[in-house]
This record gives C-alpha cells, structure tokens and sequence, in this order.
C-alpha cells in the first residue's frame, strides 16, 4: 500500500508544483479575481458599460467615457483597472457615447476614423447595454483600412465572444478555389498541431499499451502554464511562457510515467483497469484546472492581434505562420530522433517487441519514461500553439483535441508515431474542409466520423499492422 | 455552518431522482463492462438518444409520451448496432474510443442548427411530460424529519427506482443463465470462448443492444424527471459518472450499480451541500472557493474517486474479495 | 519454451519416462493408426488413407514475410499428429489459420469432407474440430465448473430470449452439469470444482482446458504446445489423457517443442520450416531425416539421437 500511496502523492504533488504554483502567483497578482468590481453597481435601471482592451488584449484603465443626450453630457466613467466602466443612465433612450481620447495611452487608437464617438446608442428599458470601442495601435490603422471595409461607425456592436477561431472567421461560402486552399492552409495548420500531441500518445501506446485518456490535460496544463508566465504580474515573454510550457508538461509526463504509471506496470495492472485510471486522472486533473483557471477563455496577450499577410490567394497571421513552421519543424525532429539516436531506436524497438527488446539489453523503463517525459513536453507546447491559433486559453481545450488526436493517432495506426503524424493532419483537413459544405459548429464531428469509418475500414489504421490471433 | 442541512440533503441526493436514474444507467454499463467486458465510454450517447425519443416525438410530432419512450427505446438498438458493427470485432479499447467518439459526434449534431427544428439545437426541447406527471398519485409532498420530496419528486423516484429494480432483477436472472455465462467467458477471453463455439459477435452484439436500451430509458426517465432536454446536458462527463457509479458498488454484481449510486449521490450532494454551507457561513472564506469552483470540484472529487478505486479496490465495495486477486482485465 | 530442451536435467528426467513409455506395451489406438498408415510413404504432402483434415494452398504473410505457404497437407483420423520445427516456422500460425482464429491471404480447407474454408472461428468449433492455446485460456473469474459447461454445444439457455426463463433450460443444464463433472473427475480436478480457474496453477490450466474442449464433443482436437509451462510430474498425466483420446477414436493434433514428448506419442509427424512442410512422416523416419536434422539444428550439429550414431 505505501509505495502505491507514495505514487499517487508524489504525482499530485508534482501536478501542485507546476500547476498551483503559477495559479496562487497569478491569484496573487492580479488585484481582483471578482468579476465585478463594486464601484460600476449600477445606481439606475438602465446604463451602458463596457471593457477597453488595448491591440494587446491588456485592459486599458483611467479612460474616460461620455454618455450625451441631444447634445448635453448626462454621465461619464472611468475604466477601472480591469478595462471596465460603466455609465449610469437617467432614463430608456437614444444616446451618444463618446470616448476621450486625450486619455487613451499613447499608440492606441479607435479601430476606425471617427470611432471614438458612438452615435444613436438605443437603451432599452433596465437594459444595462455593453458597448464596444474597438482600439487598435497607431501603427495598425493604416493597414487594416487598406485591407478590409470600414467597419459601420454608427451602431456599438453587442459584446460576444470575439474568440472566433481562426478557421471558421473565413467569411465567403460555398467552394470557390481561394477558399478550398484557404480552408486547406486552415486544416494543415491544425493538423500539424494536433500531430505534436498525439505523437506522444501514439508512442506511450505503443511502448506501454496504454491509451493515455489524461494526454488531452497535458496540453491545457501547457496552454495555462504559457498563459501564467505570459501574463501579469510577470508579463515575461510568451517565448519563455512556452518553454515553461515545455518544462511542464515534461515533468508531468515524467512524473506519471515515474509515480503512477511505472508502479502500476510493476504490479502488473491489467490495461482495462489502466485505462480507466487514466480516464479518472483525466477528469481530476481538468476540473482541477477548471477550479484553479476558471471557466473564463483568456487570450495571449502577446501576439493577439495580427494583420493577416497575404501570399497569393491565402491569407495567414505571421503568427500562424510560424506555428505552424514550428510544428513541422517538430515533427521533423521528432522523426530524426526516432531513425537516428540510440533512443529513437530502442524507442522503435520497445514498441515493436517489449520482451525481445529487454531481452536485447535495452532500459525499457528508461525509454518509456524519455517517451513519457518528451510525449508530455510535446503535448504541452501543442497545448500553446492551439491556444495562440484558436486566440483562447480555456480550462477543457485539452479534452476537446483529444478526441482530434484520438482520432488522428487511430487513423494512421495506434503505435506509430509517423501513423499519429500522417492521421493528424488527415483530421485536421477534414475538420475544416468541412466547412465548406457544412456549418462550422459540425466541424469536429466530421473528424470523428472519419474516425469511425476507419474503423469499419481498415481498422488497423494507415500505417498499423494487424495484429495476430491466439 | 447547518450540519442538519448538510446531511439531510445527502440523504436526499442517496435517495433523489438523479441517484434512481444513474444507477439505472449504471445497470445498463454494468451489462456492458461488468459481465461482458465491453469498454463502453459512451454510455451517455444512448441516454441522449432515449432523451431525446421522447422529447422530440411530444414536441416535435405531437405524439403521445408513451410512444416517445418506444421511440427512445428504438433509437437506442439503432444506435447500438450502429455502434458495434464496426467495432465489436476490434480490440476493447478500439470500442472505447469509437463509443465516446460517437456519442459526442451525436451531441454536436443534436445541437447544431440542421437538427434545431426537430431537437431545438442548443436551447432543447422543454415541457413534454405531463402525461407523466398527470399520472401522480401522490397528491402531497413527503416530510421525513428534516428529509423532504416534493410530490413531483416522489413520483420520479418511485417510477426510478422501480425500474432500476425490474432492470436489476432482470439483468440477475439473465446472468445467472447460460447465457450469461457465455458473456462472462467473453469477458474473461473471448477467443476461448470462440475456440468453444460460441459467436462471440452476436453475444456482444446482443449485451450492447440490452444494456443500451436500459441506458436508453434511464435517458427517457431524466427528460420526463425534469421536463426538458438539453444536448449539452448529455455531456462525456456523465459517462465517468456511471464509470464512477459502477466501480465504486462493484462492477460485475447485480447490486453494485444501485449502491454505488446512491454512495456516490450521497457524497457528490454532502460534498456540494457542504461546500457551499460553508463558503455561505464564512467558514471558508469566499475569495478562497466561489459558485462554480463547488460544481467543479464535484468532478475533481469523481476523478479521484475512480482513480483511488481502480488502483486500490478495483472490485469496488461489493466486489468478491476473492476476485480482487485474479487479475482484472 | 526453448529453455525446456536446453535444460539437461529436464531431458534426462524425460528420457527415463519416454523409455518405460515405449517398453510398455502399445496401446491399441496406437497400433490401429500405425496400421492405417503403414503404407503411406514419409514425403510432404503425401495422401492419407482417411484423412479428416485436407488443406491445399494456405499462405499468409506479416508484413512482406511469407509465415505460413503449406502446399498440401492431410491429416489421417484418429491419430496422433504432431506439427514440429523452429519458432516461427509456422505451426502455430497455420494452428490460427485453419481454425479460423486467422485470414489467410490464399487457401482452401476442408474437414470431415467439407469445405471449411473462410468459415469463422465458432462455427469450426461447432462443427467438431476444436483447438486449445498456448498461452492458456482459463477463464480466471469462472468457476471450473462453469468453464468446464461452458464447452457444451446447443444449451438452450445461452439464446438470450430463452435465458430469463429458467425451465426452458433448467433440464437440459443438470444434464450438462452432470457431463462436467465426470470430465471434471477425469482430468482429476475435481478439488477445483468450485473454485475461479485463477486460482489454477499452470498445468491444471492445461487440464482445464483439454477438459472444456472435450466437452465440445469434438471429432478432432488440435492442442497448441499442451506440454508448455508444465510441471514434469503432469506431464505424464497429459500424455495420457492425450494417448486415450486418441485410443477412444478422436484425431489429435499438436504443436509442441519437446521433441522426447513428440517421439514418443505421435502417429505421424509433420515438419514445417520457414512456413512450408519440409517433411512427413512416422517418428522413425523423421529422427533420420537430413532436412529435418538441417532445419533445426544447423548443418553442423545433429539430434541426439543420431549424433551417436555418426560419432
């Protein structure tokens, strides 16, 4: 029983170093995690209110808001430091709001000519009406008027969710070609970050057996340890927020595979009941991070808002572009290390045969906890990309791709790594493909569909074997 | 800080509507994982479409609720065929994976707009079950010390609880038979039991078909409970609830589904009631543990509960003790 | 597996029992199959006079390597046939493919006279012609008993319309159960009865297991290395359970490593290397055979037996 508890315990504490660490940090940090601060409770029925954020995502505060009615100021507010003012209205009715901007911080600006005032602003009775100042920096103007329409100045826009992922912002329907290689860049762009996590799921499988449920919480914890780094109070560069990322999720990885996992093997736990640990350590550690993250959807503030660059009839955010390079980057490496390097091949050679392998001196143990420790670095900074692609930072975004990954490691052959690469991006393409003919909300439906058709078909997967009988 | 409060609401979670319904799901999964081995994570898929049988067949098409519940029920069979003719042949977790898969492919097209005239997309269906309810014979509500059902209450539990015990009944006369000694074998090892002669297929084929359809009328039974359905109510999350629910009271028993439920409702419901008596009386400070962060930890407290389960009692609280030796696979 | 036929002391342990085996005189079943195959020549792929099993042109590979090509092969009734050679020359694959454990890429089989071929693994066994594994296949959470019934064929009570009602099948279970436990009684488990088969050791396992197949009433039974894994003191035992089977008119067939095992109970021997039957033939003439010698030992070394006698 001790060395069992002593696993359990050192896994949920190495989960509270990299995970409650940052979380008490951030806690710490920002000066108020409520909601609502109590200075904008509204002193009548009817207000308008709203949150200024800067190009940057960051909230702007100590900037002045005026609300006026035919002419004459009937109230005014100052954003707070959370972005959020709030001006208190006498009565139902049409009114201008009108944004100061001598108190705008330097390099910001409205989005469009003329956008600091907001025209014919209709509160209806005891509605508390959100209003939106679209901002951008001084630099940015330019280039957003030349690329899209101006954007109609007069009506406020109703505060939504403006994470809109990257893929389905494409306006325009139906197949003109410019969109099919649009939605295509989309598809492989996504591909290729879901291969960098299922790479590892695919070779823990391989090597272990094990369908790792908890992959999936890998990448949010790497998502929301690069968002604690990046953000206040340490506001250090998302770069580092990414190699913290990586860290994390390795040490992670590690320490299952060394406090749980391992332990396990040794008593000779069946794979059902493995799994089915997994899927509990999956649902401990999502809704821990939902209590200490929040259900929110944060941003990067770095890297937020980007013109798109065009090349030819595609249009991609540098930004993308680079993760994308990036992931390919990876993956190529991860290849090279698996053909090359001693690892990589008692790696290969672990998952081909375990008992010859060991019985070829190789340190089995020692190659799953490397493919544990790097499965898990590179689950985490998949974690990050997807957060930077999708602009959103969310508690069960690791859960929602595991289903892609899923689908994409069984696709190419559970067990192979280049498998999981090649299935991946399959999935990824018909994620958003589908767009084209179906609504977006449908789109990773389509995937897992994918998925069951594989099954039927060639259930072994693209690059698996089948496997023998008796 | 009301411990009275506190403890008779566990009570009240051990007995509700919710604890009926779950281990009624939980004797359907039990069917599936418990006697014949099959990993079934989507459990939660054939609520959905049992749920929905009824709603939509009321709303929808303006039939009566008893067909609805037929409708339900047949969704069911069409969904487990549907779901085990590709993948009954293939390796468990392969079915794992396709289960989960398949029941969230079936929320994302029960709410999406093309569905929305039949199922009412993201905002369901609602007020489909008075037929239901037009049947309660209890005219007044039930006051048990500091225990309390409403009559609504009363009557689900009663139609809930009844079934979970004709389910059961039904499941251990099954069991006890041949057949169910052919879905034990299949369980232990199914090429054995194929080198006897037996068409493993059909036998999985048959548990999924059965153990669905209870999930499916467990599904029926929260839409009528509670008036109205909602896809995104019908989330993977329950499905590790009745894993939870079924490894807690002891997987492959007749009785561990209705135990497990009603120990597990009773500490999700005290953990809830507490936390939140608590952070309301000050006792924990609020800045520390808001609203949600109480309904998350529910799932934290489930998370573990499986994980601590399967690593150190995997036969669960009824579980044969000589089992727990015997390798669990 | 191989460790047994390196393990010197195990050998001499064997030989001693082979030779009191073969002093002894041999058992009428014995002398019925070398009399139905006295004039069979010791070729691969020869005819048998009454052959239950016929297979012609089975081939699978695994991944671009040809693991099973048998041309032809038949297997007589009522004998003892033992399917020898090195790991991985096929004999256990070949096991899989024909008793529909495995696909094969080509190939035709028939048993008992009809065409079998491509049929799924339930309805071969159903059919009389049941196999056992090398890795056994106790069914650990049943009982003995309920792993021993469940062997039998056409049990009312395992459709599943018929399983909630208790006397449709209750007559035909005590029948059943009865049948268990004289199988029971005869593979000497009958202390284990009531007890999870995982709580067996290994060998009674393997006893287990010939017993739920016999309860099958199969015409013939194929054994994957039933001598694998067991205590030498059960050896004897299997063997013997093996030697009247045959003697009560069933066709055996078996893989096994332990050459003294094979030499000493099989009818007829077949030998497959590199997936193909290499050779055929009564245990006489396989000791003897150069290819056999060659496939599994190498040019240079030699069988036991005959390296004294080329020394």
């Amino acid at each position: 029983m001790r060395p069992r508890l002593m696993a359990i315990v050192a896994a949920f504490f190495l989960l509270c170093l990299t995970g409650v660490g940052a979380a008490s940090a951030a806690l710490v940090g920002t000066p108020t995690t409520a909601n609502r601060p109590a200075v904008l409770t509204a002193e009548g029925d009817q207000s308008l209110k709203g949150t200024l954020r800067g190009p940057d995502g960051k909230p702007l505060s100590g900037v002045t808001v005026t609300a006026e009615q035919n002419g004459t100021s009937v109230g005014s507010a100052t954003s707070n430091a959370e972005g959020q003012w709030e001006v208190p209205l006498p009565s139902p009715g049409e009114y201008t709001l009108k944004l100061d901007l001598s108190t705008l911080p330097d390099g910001v600006q409205p989005r469009d000519k003329g956008g600091e005032v907001l025209e014919a602003v209709v509160v209806r009775p005891q509605q508390q009406r959100t209003v939106i100042f679209p901002l951008v920096s001084t630099s940015q103007q330019q280039q957003e008027k030349a690329g899209s329409v101006p954007q109609s100045t007069s009506g406020p826009t109703q505060a939504g969710d403006q994470n809109e992922p990257g893929a389905t912002g494409e306006s325009g329907e139906g197949t003109t070609p410019n969109r099919v290689l649009q939605l295509v860049v989309e598809g492989i762009k996504l591909g290729a970050i879901i291969a960098i996590t299922a790479v590892g799921l695919s070779l823990i499988f391989g090597t272990t057996r094990l369908i790792n449920f908890a992959h999936g919480e890998i990448v949010t914890i790497g998502a929301v340890v690069a968002f604690w780094v990046s953000t206040s109070p340490g506001s250090l560069p998302l770069v580092i927020g990414g190699l913290a990322a990586v860290v994390a999720g390795g040490l992670l990885g590690g320490g299952l595979e060394g406090g749980l996992w391992r332990p396990m093997r040794r008593r000779s736990t069946g794979l059902i009941q493995m799994f089915i640990i997994s899927i509990g350590l999956s649902l401990f550690l999502r809704y821990l991070i939902l209590v200490l993250f929040s259900g929110r959807r944060e941003k990067y503030s770095q890297y937020a808002l980007q013109p798109a660059m065009h090349l030819g009839p595609i249009s991609i955010t540098p930004r993308d572009l680079i993760v994308t390079l990036a992931s390919f980057a990876i993956l190529i490496l991860v290849a090279v290390l698996l053909q090359r390097t001693r690892m990589g091949k008692a790696a290969r050679a672990v998952a081909d045969n375990k008992d010859l392998a060991e019985a070829s001196g190789i340190d089995v143990d020692r190659v799953i906890l490397s493919i544990w420790v790097i499965g898990g670095a590179l689950a985490a900074l998949g974690g990050v990309f997807y957060g930077l692609t999708q602009g959103a930072v969310y508690w069960d975004m690791g859960f929602n791709l595991l289903l892609l990954m899923f689908a994409g490691v069984i696709l190419g052959g559970l067990g192979s790594a280049y498998g999981a690469m090649i299935g991946s991006i399959i999935v990824g393409l018909v994620s958003q493909l589908s767009n084209l003919w179906f609504p977006p909300s449908l789109q990773n439906a389509w995937a897992l569909l994918v998925l069951i058709i594989v099954l039927l078909v060639r259930p072994q997967g693209i690059l698996g074997r089948a496997e023998r009988a008796g | 800080m009301n411990f009275t409060d506190v403890l008779s609401n566990a009570f009240r979670g051990a007995f509700g509507p919710e604890a009926a319904i779950y281990a009624l799901a939980a004797v359907g999964l039990n069917l599936h994982f418990g006697f014949t081995g099959l990993l079934n994570f989507g459990h939660v898929g054939f609520m959905l479409v049992g749920a929905y049988g009824v709603a939509v067949s009321v709303s929808t098409w303006g039939l009566s609720l008893w067909v609805g519940l037929l409708v339900g029920i047949a969704c069911s069979i069409v969904l487990a065929l549907i779901l085990g003719i590709p993948t009954l042949r293939l390796r468990g977790d392969y079915l794992a994976i396709a289960t989960i898969a398949g029941a969230e492919v079936l929320r994302y097209f029960y709410r999406s707009d093309w569905a929305a005239p039949l199922t009412g997309g993201v905002y369901g269906l609602r007020q489909f079950a008075n037929e239901f309810f037009a049947l309660n014979p209890y005219s007044s509500d039930l006051a048990l010390g500091p225990l309390y059902f409403s009559a609504r209450n009363l009557w689900v539990m009663t139609a809930g609880w009844a079934l979970v015990i004709l389910a059961s009944l039904l499941v251990y006369l099954l069991i006890r038979s041949p057949w169910g000694r052919v879905l034990r074998a299949i369980r232990e090892d199914e090429l054995a039991a194929r080198s006897l002669g037996k068409n493993v297929y059909a036998y999985k084929m048959q548990s999924l078909v059965l153990g669905g359809v209870i999930g499916g009328i467990a599904g029926a039974l929260i839409a009528i409970a509670t008036q109205s359905v909602n896809p995104d109510n019908f989330n993977p999350a329950v499905t590790f609830y009745l894993w939870a629910i079924m490894i807690l009271g002891g997987a492959s028993t007749i009785l561990g589904p209705i135990i497990g439920s009603m120990i597990f409702w009773f500490l999700a419901t005290f953990l809830d009631s507490f936390l939140r008596n608590a952070t309301a009386s000050g006792v924990i400070p609020p800045d520390l543990l808001s609203g949600p962060d109480v309904g998350a930890l529910r799932f934290v407290f489930v998370g573990l509960c499986l994980l601590l389960l399967m690593i150190y009692r995997p036969a669960g609280i009824l579980g044969d003790p000589k089992e727990l030796r015997l390798d669990v696979r | 597996m191989s460790d047994e036929l390196i393990n010197p002391s195990l050998i001499d342990a064997r030989e001693e029992i082979v030779a009191t085996e073969q002093d002894s005189a041999r058992s009428e079943g014995a002398k019925r199959a070398a009399a139905a195959l006295a004039g069979v020549a010791a070729e691969p792929g020869v005819a048998k006079p009454d052959a239950i099993l016929v297979a012609d042109d089975v081939s699978k590979s695994f991944g671009g390597v040809k693991a099973v090509r048998v041309d032809h092969l038949e297997v007589q009734r009522s004998t003892i046939t033992a399917l020898i050679g090195p790991n991985g020359a096929g004999k256990s694959t070949f096991f899989n493919l024909v008793s529909g454990f495995d696909k094969p890429d080509t190939g035709t089989w028939s048993f008992n006279g009809t065409d079998i071929s491509g049929s799924p693994a339930y309805r071969i066994a159903r059919r009389g012609m049941v196999r056992t594994f090398q890795l056994t296949k106790a069914l650990m959470r049943l009982t003995t008993l309920e792993n021993v019934m469940l062997g039998a064929t056409g049990q009312r009570g395992e459709r599943m319309l018929n399983a909630p009602l208790r006397w449709v099948w209750k007559g035909q279970e005590k029948d059943i159960e009865q049948k268990a436990d004289d199988l029971i009684e005869r593979f000497r488990l009958g202390h284990m009865r009531d007890e999870f088969a995982g709580t067996m050791s290994g060998g009674q396992r393997k006893l287990l297991e010939m017993a739920r197949a016999m309860m099958v009433d199969p015409t013939m039974i194929m054994l994957d290395e039933p001598m694998a894994g067991v205590n030498p003191a059960l050896v004897q035992s299997l063997l013997g359970h093996i030697q009247q089977l045959r003697d009560d008119g069933m066709s055996i067939v078996l893989v096994e490593h332990d050459m003294d095992v094979i030499m000493s109970i099989s009818d007829w021997i077949v030998v497959f290397a590199e997936g193909a039957v290499i050779a055929e033939g009564r245990p006489d003439d396989i000791r003897t055979n150069e290819k056999v010698i060659e496939a599994y030992l190498g040019k240079r070394r030699a069988l036991p037996t005959s390296q004294e006698n080329e020394a």
